[in-house]
């Protein structure tokens, strides 16, 4: 029944770590953090993480398959080696976040959503990321980058290019 | 006429933002030699009964800094001590309230003070083990809170016998995933339990059934914050700063067409007209104010006539017609398209719905939907009724606040404005220039393919 640890068995004793701070029967508490770790090691989700970690933690397989559903840093697939997430809420739409969004469009010719055809960026919309009062801003992979302006985005896309 | 307006006497006192900030000023050593950590020697080695912890917090008059401003003593004090059962404290850092970025500085710069205050709490709860819940996204606010959770450990002010007392207590940090409804607390433990972000409804209320169902306390950062400062103060020298209904100081992030956005520390019952037109620079391109969200796009919005005399407190705030919410202030410069503005905000509330109540899940994108049209310029002339008609059945009927507020905030706005809505809807095109931002940095700009993509799209 238990599906053999291929994938995440190397990071198990990490998760073994973690468990000594929690209280005893939190195991379904670690579904987000491990989902975070896989996917922070290998760029997405797969199929045979999902069993795995069902396996390991014990939880629904149902519970894994909603989070990843629900939680929108969550993918199933894998994005460009840079996924810079442009924030378009109220804030920063009114200091330029729709300029900021065609001028980044235009430089790597893809619309949010999409990957460029080397595998090199992923463009997406994002929801407010509490950079508001240093808006326009983007986070790049992990990274925010804010006060945003064409002569910035260049420098940092020629940088990210190299 | 307006009534003549008492200013409240104002002790001109910081909390938080009362030192400088230096590439150092997060760590424990420095928050120690700014006196940190001395409210928990204080407690933990005087003798201090958890009881009185919560007195002093409730005497202080603390009121929740999330949105709500509930009074963070009232709230511990529901947790019944002896009832056998194990009780938690969950820290509430998923800042994600559009506006609102003050947490974000706290945890970045003060993460301490935040975990002085977990601390503090969880003892005075009789809790054995406390979280820290975080926002997703945020990168240097996590490592920042997490270094604190760190050093605090090798300290001995968490884990075994902190301080040699015979109070223990663990810490988890634990990250979100990228949902907005996760900062409603109640979707915040399920979230904590590893599953979607659902909230429940009330009651049980957390505080009786929360956390894998045990008896759980919801603060936000700044709550927690401010715990340690009324500890080391004392509540009455506390309550000198501050009004009598809204003690303390707020954080409030402001953003927008202001000339200086940020974070600012605001002593409550500070002028709002002082606060905008003079710390925060007024608006951008000497334009006039055309009115303000308040506290995040939950809040409803008041008009530039509405905070004339008003002073930044909770109870000035709610007969002005709106709240202080999270402190996440936007101000919206005279000349803005409100019909594009509210778009931007409904597009919002349908992308983070969570799905579980029909008239929030199918209310929030039909708005949207609505109000697309309109702003393609194929609205229709009952498409304003429609909103209010979406909106009210939104109201009342959801299990969580934020779907009460994800039709309003339009509303809101409808109220105020419903001339522009008529113009765009008749003209098929803005009655303003029908741009959201003032000073563009983007304007003008032309991009060129980066080499090696294919041609622009645009």
């Amino acid at each position: 029944m238990n599906a053999p640890m291929q994938n995440i068995q190397h990071l198990i004793p990490e998760f073994e770590r973690w468990k000594e701070r929690y209280p005893a029967g939190f195991e379904g508490s670690l579904t987000i953090p491990c989902l975070r770790r896989i996917q922070e090691e290998r760029g997405y989700i797969a199929d045979s993480d999902i069993d795995e970690l069902v396996a390991y933690l014990g939880v629904p397989r149902t519970q894994v398959d909603e989070v990843l559903g629900f939680y929108t840093m969550f993918t199933r697939e894998p994005l460009g080696r840079y996924h810079l997430q442009v924030c378009h809420n109220v804030s920063c739409s009114l200091r330029g976040a729709d300029g900021l969004i065609k001028y980044l469009c235009g430089r790597l010719g893809i619309q949010p959503g999409e990957t460029t055809p080397d595998g090199q960026f992923t463009i997406s919309t994002a929801e407010c990321l509490a950079s508001c009062g240093t808006a326009p801003m983007m986070i790049v992979n992990e990274t925010y980058h804010e006060d945003l302006t064409p002569a910035k985005v260049d420098a940092l896309l020629e940088e990210l290019a190299k | 006429m307006t009534a003549p307006v008492t200013e409240p006497v104002l002790s001109g006192r910081k909390f938080f933002m009362n030192h400088e900030v230096t590439p150092t000023s997060h760590t424990l050593a420095d928050y120690q030699a700014r006196g940190g950590y001395q409210a928990l020697a204080k407690v933990l080695k005087g003798g201090v009964a958890p009881a009185d912890v919560i007195k002093e917090v409730s005497t202080a008059g603390l009121l929740g800094h999330g949105g709500a401003a509930f009074p963070a003593g009232r709230k511990w004090g529901v947790i019944r001590p002896d009832d056998g059962e194990p009780h938690y404290v969950c820290m509430n850092a998923d800042e994600g309230e559009p506006g609102t970025f003050k947490d974000r500085w706290l945890l970045e710069q003060v993460p301490h003070m935040a975990v002085e205050g977990l601390i503090l709490a969880s003892y005075a709860i009789g809790g054995r083990h406390a979280f820290i819940y975080i926002r997703g996204e945020f990168d240097l606010p996590f490592h920042r809170i997490q270094g604190a959770v760190d050093e605090a450990y090798a300290a001995g002010l968490l884990g075994k016998n902190i301080l040699g007392s015979d109070y223990s207590l663990d810490v988890v940090v634990y990250r979100g995933a990228g949902s907005y409804v996760c900062g409603e607390a109640s979707a915040m433990l399920a979230s904590l339990e590893g599953k979607k972000g659902w909230p429940r409804n009330r009651p049980p209320r957390l505080t009786v059934k929360g956390l894998y169902q045990k008896p759980t306390v919801v603060n936000n950062v700044e709550t927690l914050a401010n715990v340690p400062v009324i500890l080391s103060l004392g509540a009455e020298e506390f309550r000198k700063t501050g009004t009598p209904k809204s003690p303390g100081t707020q954080m409030i992030s402001i953003s927008g067409h202001v000339n200086r956005p940020g974070v600012y520390e605001v002593e409550y019952g500070y002028s709002w007209e002082k606060f905008i037109y003079e710390d925060c620079g007024g608006i951008q391109g000497g334009r006039g104010l055309k009115c303000i969200i308040p506290g995040g796009v939950s809040t409803k919005i008041l008009d530039a006539d509405q905070i004339k005399g008003v002073t930044l407190d909770h109870n000035a705030a709610v007969a002005a017609g709106s709240q202080l919410g999270s402190g996440g202030m936007i101000a919206i410069a005279e000349g803005t398209c409100m019909v594009r503005l509210a778009r931007v905000i409904q597009r919002f509330y349908h992308h983070e719905s969570c799905g579980q109540c029909t008239p929030c899940r199918e209310g929030m994108g039909w708005m949207e939907r609505v109000l697309d049209r309109i702003v393609r310029g194929e609205g229709r002339p009952d498409d304003i009724d429609r909103l209010y008609h979406i909106s009210n059945a939104n109201d009342g009927t959801t299990i969580c606040s934020l779907g009460d507020s994800a039709g309003y905030a339009c509303t809101a706005i409808l109220d105020h404005y419903r001339e522009e809505f008529e113009y765009f809807i008749k003209n098929g095109r803005s009655m303003m220039d029908g741009q959201l931002a003032v000073e563009d940095p983007f304007a003008g700009a032309v991009p060129t393919p980066l080499r090696g993509m294919a041609g622009a799209a645009v």
